[in-house]
């Protein structure tokens, strides 16, 4: 019989064969890229035994970005090339830019395009394209360490990240090549990484603070199942902060003008990090400023003195956890384990403030700076399928209510913050004057009432509209954000039955003809043949059409009727036959067929899980 | 096209049609399900399939915050029941209910100028927590009585409340921010 021959040896998948997948930490000071290796999660160090890649580029003319350390050191003496802390930048428009304040040393260029571009040595870059060069030695590292392609990657986020830096998260990934199998957000990553080990059941909180960003995170962890209740944050503090306070302290003291010169600017933020970080040890530390014009400055900075500066900062995080904590609907007590995150938790008062918060000690087992990584990799393995009965499941929440504008500038809020992805809802909308047949649908994200206050996230205009009374069309918008967080929007008219369906974008993303130029241009695909690229990758759609098509129906066929298999097996045929050709659009054509011609079984198959699921469980229940 | 998606709520859990609801059962049915259907347990499937994976964890959420929340979920029985509501034309019209609420606004409004806010806040909440029961406790007896129209308004009202529980709790924050 024709599907016996498909199955035939050679075509059929290699069970035993593990899945190359790495988690990445791609973090606003320092990213790293960690993996399960004989069943045990930990990042990977480069030739030099370094486990942290500074998140920091330098471009040059004429040659391929410098990564890491070597451009980290370079960032005194050449700023306008170098790019750090380009996290801060994802997702943002230039405005927004502009709103994060002139200590940004870089230049940056309008164009027509939402998305802002650096002015470097090496061309106008955009924030997603520094993150995929990032990504880039990433990925090149766990290659070399693991000996092969990677298979797919699971890259974290800040949980506070909102829909448009995420889609610029993701965008970065494919740009970089890699198959992203999910964005995981950071304190979840951590929580995974700390759960594994203890098995614990309970209450944990989770205080993330990196260079650029904090997070705090409520899960509850049962049965293997991390189910966050709150999240929140802000996407514009963190260590980074801490440096810059000490820093205008520094500037202050040494008589440095606010408008001093890029590498001054440098300078004394380096020396601020540094004293920062010695005063983790010592009562005070002893500053040598080099000033433009020559001489140094002397002074001593203590570490009350830090406190004054550092303490409304940490206050600001202590803040959000309250209001985590009011989202959960839970009080302090019944958090059983606090878990600290990211280099900026080595700071002693913050440790010290956020553990009287919680009335515990704070958990620092694992290296903060690796955690989240390592949380990341795990999630991975389990994702590429090399844990096939694996019981770890994460369930995510939306940190931003989600909603529409409405008349008078209000927001309607379609999807309200932390509620449990993935998710869809719907309401129904109608016309406003007698007549009107187009109706522009404005999307927002944030908590406040007022448009003007909310984060834009894209229109569109759902046209056609047939001309009735006004109130009398029944247009409804469905908002859906996937496990990804990643949210689609779709408006129906529905008092006709007319469709009319469309997707939106972020107003700060990259279109996909910007992803695709950017794809063509950048170094790694110059050589690629893009034709045969796409053929690839129908290719691979297919097999895995195929090969998930033979298993369902080995496993339920007898959920269908003969008629059925008959219909299904001639589509399996063609989309077999059509794979071996070198005709991606053919290819892509015969999968959309066997899936329609699948549709009905799948659904049945998705419902006879449902009903097991259960059914075992009622069982085990009686036992 | 998609049975499951056909169930109603109860059914997705595999629990009884009854508002007194084991909430315990209820999460741990929901954990096992999104151990089933969840899009993460699809990462190597077909678009296709990832994408009604998606859906189908979609509903379990819904179904299950629906089911979680007594409010939603007595709105959810009646709709069940045929009961549809229509929020923005209908209101409750009991005056006594709607004087009780304007009393209860009163006080929330003054709780600023009170010597002690908190206390206060929290005798507010109590209040309105012990309305609520009562109030739920009567829906239940109505929709056994098959009284529909009663347990109806009931609901009406208990939407108002919710409303003023959540203004409250969002008083509360604020004032404890401003410390």
């Amino acid at each position: 019989m024709a599907l016996l021959q498909i199955s035939e040896p050679g075509q059929s998948s290699k069970p035993h064969e593990r899945n190359l997948a790495a988690g990445i930490d791609l973090g606003t000071t320092n990213s790293l890229v960690a993996s399960v290796r004989s069943g045990q999660a930990d990042t990977l160090p480069d030739h030099q035994g370094r486990h942290l890649l500074p998140s920091v580029v330098r471009y040059s003319a004429n040659a391929e970005p410098v990564v890491g350390h070597d451009a980290k050191a370079a960032a005194a003496v050449d700023p306008l090339n170098t790019i750090a802390s380009v996290k801060r930048l994802m997702g943002r428009g230039l405005d927004d830019i502009k709103h994060l304040g002139s200590n940004l040393p870089y230049e940056f260029s309008s164009t027509d395009s939402t998305v802002p571009r650096i002015k470097t040595a090496a061309g106008e870059k955009s924030p997603i394209e520094v993150s995929a060069d990032i990504l880039q030695v990433l990925k090149h590292r766990a290659e070399q360490t693991l000996g092969g392609e990677l298979n797919g990657v699971v890259i974290t986020v800040p949980a506070y990240f909102d829909d448009a830096q995420r889609q610029a998260t993701k965008d970065a990934g494919k740009l970089a090549g890699l198959n992203v199998l999910r964005l995981l957000n950071e304190p979840t990553a951590a929580a995974v990484a700390y759960g594994l080990d203890k098995q614990g059941e309970g209450i944990t909180a989770v205080y993330d603070l990196g260079g650029g960003t904090f997070d705090i995170s409520i899960l509850r962890l049962n049965k293997g199942v991390f189910e966050v209740m709150s999240t929140g944050g802000d996407t514009a503090l963190g260590g980074d902060d801490f440096d810059l306070a000490i820093a205008r302290w520094i500037m202050q003291q040494a008589g440095i003008r606010d408008d001093a010169g890029h590498a001054q600017l440098r300078r004394v933020l380096r020396d601020a990090c540094a004293a920062k970080e010695a005063l983790t040890d010592s009562e005070s530390v002893e500053l040598n400023i080099e000033l433009d014009d020559g001489p140094h400055w002397q002074g001593t900075l203590t570490r009350e003195q830090m406190h004054q500066l550092i303490d409304p900062l940490i206050q600001k995080t202590i803040v959000t956890c309250r209001r985590a904590l009011r989202d959960a609907q839970i009080t302090a007590d019944e958090v059983q384990a606090v878990v600290m995150v990211g280099g900026s938790t080595r700071v002693p008062r913050v440790r010290e403030k956020v553990g009287e918060f919680f009335q515990q000690q704070p958990m620092v087992d694992i290296d903060p700076d690796k955690v989240v990584a390592i949380g990341a990799a795990i999630q991975a393995d389990v994702l590429a399928g090399n844990k096939p009965d694996g019981e770890l499941l994460l369930l995510d929440v939306t940190p931003l209510s989600l909603g529409l504008e409405t008349m008078g500038g209000l927001v309607e809020k379609i999807i309200p913050r932390n509620t449990t992805i993935p998710v869809a809802r719907a309401q129904d909308f109608t016309t406003f004057k007698d007549g009107q047949t187009a109706m522009t649908v404005h999307v927002l994200q944030g908590e406040r009432e007022l448009v003007s206050d909310c984060r834009s996230l894209g229109r569109f205009t759902l046209h056609e509209i047939p001309p009735m009374v006004a109130g009398a069309a029944r247009i409804r918008v469905t908002f859906q954000v996937d496990a990804d967080g990643l949210l689609s929007v779709t408006a129906q008219e529905q008092t006709t039955g007319k469709e009319a369906s469309i997707q939106i974008k972020p107003s700060y993303g990259l279109t996909d003809s910007e992803i695709e130029t950017m794809l063509r241009d950048s170094i790694t695909y110059a050589r690629d043949d893009v034709e045969a690229r796409n053929l690839r990758e129908q290719q691979v759609e297919a097999d895995r059409v195929i090969e998930a098509l033979q298993a369902a129906l080995q496993q339920d066929g007898d959920l269908l009727m003969e008629d059925e298999v008959k219909a299904i097996e001639s589509a399996l045929i063609n989309l077999h036959n059509v794979r071996q050709g070198d005709d991606h659009v053919a290819i892509k054509k015969a999968i959309d067929e066997l899936n329609e011609a699948t549709m009905e079984f799948a659904g049945r198959r998705m419902n006879q899980s449902i009903k097991k699921a259960l059914t075992g469980h009622q069982l085990n229940e009686f036992e | 096209m998609n049975a499951g998606l056909s169930q109603n709520y109860f059914e997705i859990f595999g629990l009884p049609e009854d508002f007194n609801i084991d909430s315990l059962q209820l999460a741990d049915h929901y954990r096992e399900l999104q151990k089933t259907v969840h899009p993460d347990r699809f990462a190597n499937a077909s678009d296709r399939d990832r994408r009604l994976a998606m859906q189908q964890a979609a509903h379990v959420n819904e179904a299950y915050h629906t089911l979680k929340s007594p409010l939603k979920r007595a709105r959810y029985m009646l709709q069940l029941r045929g009961v549809e509501f229509d929020d923005e034309k209908e209101t409750t019209l009991d005056p006594a209910f709607l004087m009780e609420q304007m009393e209860l606004r009163e006080a929330l409004a003054e709780v600023k100028s009170t010597p002690d806010p908190f206390t206060t806040l929290g005798d507010i909440l109590a209040d309105i927590e012990k309305r609520i029961s009562a109030m739920l406790k009567e829906f239940v007896e109505k929709v056994a009585a098959g009284d529909l129209q009663k347990a109806k308004s009931i609901v009406q009202k208990l939407q108002f409340l919710e409303k003023l529980k959540t203004e409250t709790e969002g008083l509360e924050a604020d004032l404890a921010d401003a410390i």
